[in-house]
């Protein structure tokens, strides 16, 4: 050390002690980090690479881990597969608002088979109470509970993702972790998402959901018949979203929130097919999309059918 | 190279030495952003469920900050264009304070970002970047490229002046003009990101954009005038009436055209009174018995009008009223571009449902320790650039920290 900086040497001494202490504050303030889970940090999350970037054996490696993951976790051993799109396939939903009694048994459904968490609960479907003679959104209730439904001066819109063709989600992540297959279902890659929720910020019909904790599934809850891009269990930080169950729909089946509708409201199937009964409906019914001011052309579809329950019988 | 690592050395330990008043505001600082940490610690355990954030409100507080902060760093540019463009030569040894507090406030502005990600620890994967379309991703390379021009122009600066050597300009005219440039941009690239959105009519604005600058420009330069007023009374450095005239009148005529912005804004939203405004009407008067806002923004409106009516008094000698018109307008644009935009935007969600936002404790220490680290450092660039510029730190001489005039502890921008 030169004398010229000797000068100041005794008020550095005082700064060391001062830093020396500093150490120790860093160290208490660092805490609560005694407490962190481990099992998501490891080198082979860290290296893993962009769904689209991923080899066939590279998917294998990922597949196994997640398997072994839940297995650990929820003491069952799920079958974990990366469902491709089939081709020439667009897939499309119409929902009869006419039928529709708001009993929420979708929104449970869809939980169910896409493993979900359920403490906080995530739920990919809003069901909204409407005034009759307006589909204004900002006139439903959220929070309808009745002992029965329907109540004869209301109407039921449920919304999830529109799956749309120009989706603002897609647009704005800034990782491309989030985007539209070739068979229309906008997916998210949530070992990718960096959790910014710009996307969540994006999204026209509130479609999108934020695992703002760990998410919590008791094991007998657990559905494990998982695909990569749909219903494998997540992690907290990350976005996910409604996949039109493409685990299921992608093998011929039908989404959960179909099957489980009591007055068959819900109608699904391939666009690019003229004689499935999706491509029927839009043919044939005055089919109109919600917000079509914002112009991100939705895959799903609403419309009114003749039989709207006048009748009170009916109804129930 | 080995005589620049000296450098940083002498700054190193420069940075600890000052009187009891330089002590006791470092303490502070540092107790604060400790504060933050620790909180921050508790919340990379526990998830974002720590904060008051929801589906419905995705973005709060953090995003909020980040903003504001954005329009802070971009303000340097108000001291350089007087300073490179029209040769002005009051404010030329002051625009490196402009420069220093724009390295800080992008540093607090990416703290900010950071601690909003769910998953942090996937940052590399911004090497990624979803370009052209998205925002964000534009938003991470201009405000990185602000950061290294600005880091590139002080260091260099400083550095020549302690080597008493006369700065080279091919080493940083350009890079100031590039700069002048990219300062706009990344303030056009964060409104962009918000007025890009068409699902929120709230943001999907374009006056916003000219709002930000005209906000920024006004709150910027405030904060470097309370800046300059400590460092002018509490060292010998000097600081020219004239120079914090020019900042005034730079300030009033901002906020003039910010205040007018905000008018049309007002007028077009309420007059028309369509479904489009019900955001800001949440914003103003709130929705139902759902109005937490309703307590910002009325005196935040209500500050940057006293502020203006203050700045349009001509000025007095101590320039009293000038610190006191500053002080309001930083604390009235922090609500009204902070809280007052982000939130609105979220109530009502897209499909109709009122939820409000209010951030948790948490949440709050996060963001005063973010803050906290950010004058720290700044405080820290001031302390090293007036010995270093006055001549009194240089290569080939003795500092004598001892018989120095320290700085005074810079007012807290947030005013609280």
């Amino acid at each position: 050390m030169s004398p010229q900086d000797n000068v100041s040497r005794r008020s550095f001494l005082r700064g060391s002690i001062g830093a020396a202490g500093g150490v120790a504050a860093v160290a208490a303030a660092l805490s609560p980090l005694k407490d962190l889970d481990t099992s998501d940090f490891t080198m082979s999350h860290f290296l893993q690479k962009h769904y689209k970037e991923m080899s066939e054996e590279d998917m294998q490696e990922v597949l196994e881990r997640i398997a072994k993951e839940v297995e650990k976790r929820h003491h069952l051993r799920p079958e974990v597969r990366d469902v491709k799109p089939m081709d020439g396939v667009e897939f499309a939903y119409a929902l009869n608002l006419g039928k529709c009694i708001g009993c929420r048994k979708c929104v449970h459904a869809c939980v169910a088979e896409n493993n979900q968490s359920r403490s906080p609960e995530i739920q990919y479907i809003r069901v909204l109470e409407m005034p009759k003679g307006s589909i204004d959104v900002e006139k439903g209730n959220h929070h309808y509970d009745r002992p029965k439904v329907p109540d004869k001066d209301h109407f039921y819109m449920p919304i999830q993702c529109h799956q749309c063709a120009d989706a603002p989600c897609v647009k704005v992540c800034p990782v491309e972790a989030t985007w539209t297959e070739p068979d229309g279902i906008t997916v998210v890659d949530y070992d990718w998402c960096i959790g910014c929720r710009y996307c969540e910020a994006a999204c026209p019909y509130w479609a999108r959901r934020f695992n703002f904790s760990e998410p919590e599934i008791p094991d007998k809850d657990i559905n494990p018949n998982m695909a990569y891009l749909s219903n494998r269990p997540r992690h907290k930080g990350v976005m996910e979203k409604c996949t039109f169950c493409l685990h299921r729909t992608r093998e011929g089946k039908m989404p959960a929130c179909l099957e489980v509708c009591p007055v068959g409201a819900r109608h699904f199937g391939d666009l690019a097919d003229a004689k499935s009964e999706v491509s029927q409906i839009l043919q044939k019914k005055r089919v109109f999309v919600l917000k079509e001011d914002v112009k991100t052309l939705p895959r799903f579809y609403y419309y009114f059918d003749e039989d709207y329950y006048v009748d009170e019988k009916e109804a129930r | 190279m080995k005589e620049y690592g000296r450098f940083l050395w002498r700054c190193f330990r420069l940075s600890f030495v000052g009187d009891w008043r330089y002590y006791s505001w470092m303490l502070l600082l540092t107790v604060v952003a400790l504060f933050g940490l620790n909180a921050y610690a508790n919340q990379f355990v526990h998830g974002l469920i720590t904060t008051g954030m929801t589906d419905q409100v995705s973005w709060g507080l953090y995003i909020s900050n980040f903003t504001y902060l954005v329009g802070m760093a971009a303000a340097a540019v108000m001291l350089v264009i007087p300073v490179y463009i029209y040769k002005n030569k009051d404010l030329h040894d002051l625009v490196i304070f402009g420069e220093l507090f724009a390295v800080a406030s992008i540093i607090m502005c990416m703290l900010f970002v950071t601690v909003d990600l769910g998953r942090p620890d996937r940052f590399l994967h911004l090497m990624r970047l979803n370009l052209p379309t998205s925002m964000l991703a534009w938003d991470v390379i201009v405000l990185n490229g602000y950061l290294f021009l600005n880091l590139h122009i002080c260091g260099y600066l400083i550095f020549c002046s302690y080597k008493r050597r006369k700065p080279t300009r091919k080493f940083y005219i350009p890079f100031v003009f590039i700069a002048i440039v990219w300062a706009i941009s990344i303030h056009t690239v964060t409104a962009f990101l918000l007025v890009g959105i068409g699902g929120r009519p709230f943001w999907n604005n374009p006056i916003i954009v000219p709002r930000f600058i005209a906000s920024a420009f006004s709150a910027g330069p405030a904060f470097i005038i309370l800046t300059l007023q400590v460092i002018r009374r509490s060292s010998s450095y000097k600081v020219t009436d004239e120079a914090l005239g020019l900042l005034r009148t730079i300030v009033t005529i901002a906020l003039t055209i910010n205040q007018f912005l905000l008018i049309s804004e007002l007028f077009t939203e309420l007059y028309a009174n369509t479904a489009h405004s019900i955001s800001l009407q949440y914003l103003l008067f709130g929705l139902g018995d759902k109005n937490d806002l309703v307590g910002w923004i009325w005196p935040a409106m209500i500050f940057n009008t006293i502020a203006l009516v203050l700045l349009y008094i001509p000025r007095s000698t101590t320039m009293m009223r000038t610190n006191v018109a500053c002080v309001l307008l930083i604390v009235g644009i922090w609500i009204e571009k902070g809280m007052g935009l982000i939130i609105p935007a979220f109530v009502p969600t897209p499909i109709g449902e009122v939820v409000e936002y209010t951030p948790t404790g948490n949440e709050i220490l996060i963001t005063l320790g973010i803050w906290a680290t950010g004058l720290l450092i700044y405080t820290i660039f001031v302390r090293i650039t007036i010995p270093v510029l006055s001549g009194e730190l240089t290569y080939d001489r003795v500092y004598r920290t001892e018989e120095e005039v320290l700085p005074d502890p810079i007012s807290h921008p947030k005013g609280e």
